[in-house]
């Protein structure tokens, strides 16, 4: 990568990585120092970090009781060996 | 040897860790293999919908797994964790049924990076071009979103709109969404599970979050709109 700033084009394919902590300490940094001047790009940080959190409130549909009884009666036939 | 036999062990059994499950299983301890059902099967369907065709079929291939963890229990040696062996059964099975009904789930590392090497988080048209003022900036500043209260509660149409943007991720980009964002699971255990690099792993989940970001916004957009 080279040593110029970064465009908004280059920061919005690093964002998911810099929410993670998964880039080097260089493209991190090179990351916030664009965001410090650049309102726009801190706006869409801000849109991914939230639609992070909102994948996290999906809450799975509870298991069908149903599939406890299945299983657990498959358990008890493979007990009585 | 019955479930009944170990009064008050549901809440126990409810913080037992893996070493203590499996344990519990070898001995036939029928608690704690409802307790692993009951902390596994509703990812088990999450992750198979990500390759099946309907949540019907994803609830079946989950109870396969489940028979498949009995018979493959007594071979069971412990060089992978518990989770993760279960979770790799499901995976199998889930892509098997997908293909068997015609879903195609090319998933090796190759087919990612080249079938679609374009993909970009943004869409280059939102950007500025060679010829304009600021190149590689912002046309218009992104929302603020103020419009939706997006991470704190989700209205059920939020929910909606979400949940079908993951349906219609490919197979690859919904599996590791699920489990690193739904789910909140590590990335190791994630590219434990589905047999992945990490740094494809890095790239499937970065693609999967931008395409939710973009319903998001397209949602937030017409909300904003209507007021």
């Amino acid at each position: 990568m080279s040593h110029a700033s970064l465009t908004c084009r280059e920061l919005v394919e690093l964002v998911s990585d810099y929410l993670d902590l998964a880039l080097t300490d260089t493209q991190r940094a090179r990351v916030e120092a664009h965001l410090e001047w650049c309102g726009d790009c801190t706006r869409y940080v801000d849109q991914m970090r939230r639609t992070i959190v909102a994948l996290g409130l999906l809450r799975p549909a509870p298991p069908d009781p149903a599939t406890i009884t299945v299983v657990l009666e498959a358990w008890r036939q493979s007990e009585r060996r | 040897m019955t479930e009944a036999e170990q009064p008050n062990q549901g809440q126990e059994w409810a913080e037992a860790d893996e070493a203590q499950l499996l344990e519990g299983l070898r001995r036939g301890d029928g608690q704690a293999f409802i307790t692993l059902v009951e902390r596994y099967h509703g990812t088990l369907v999450r992750l198979a919908m990500s390759f099946v065709g309907s949540r019907a079929t994803a609830e079946d291939v989950a109870q396969e797994t489940w028979l498949g963890v009995l018979r493959g229990l007594p071979t069971f040696e412990g060089r992978s964790s518990l989770k993760t062996w279960i979770f790799r059964i499901l995976t199998n099975r889930a892509k098997t049924r997908g293909a068997r009904e015609g879903r195609s789930i090319p998933f090796s590392d190759m087919w990612t990076l080249e079938q679609e090497p374009g993909e970009t988080a943004v869409a280059p048209e939102h950007f500025q071009g060679a010829n304009d003022p600021e190149p590689g900036h912002w046309r218009q500043a992104p929302s603020t979103w103020a419009a939706a209260p997006v991470d704190r509660v989700l209205s059920a149409e939020l929910r909606d709109t979400i949940e079908a943007a993951i349906a219609e991720l490919p197979a690859s980009q919904q599996s590791v969404i699920t489990l690193r964002d739904l789910e909140g699971w590590s990335a190791l255990e994630t590219c434990n599970i589905l047999q992945i690099s990490e740094s494809n792993q890095r790239v499937l989940l970065h693609r999967a979050r931008a395409r939710v970001r973009r319903a998001i916004e397209r949602y937030v957009q017409a909300a904003e709109e209507a007021t």
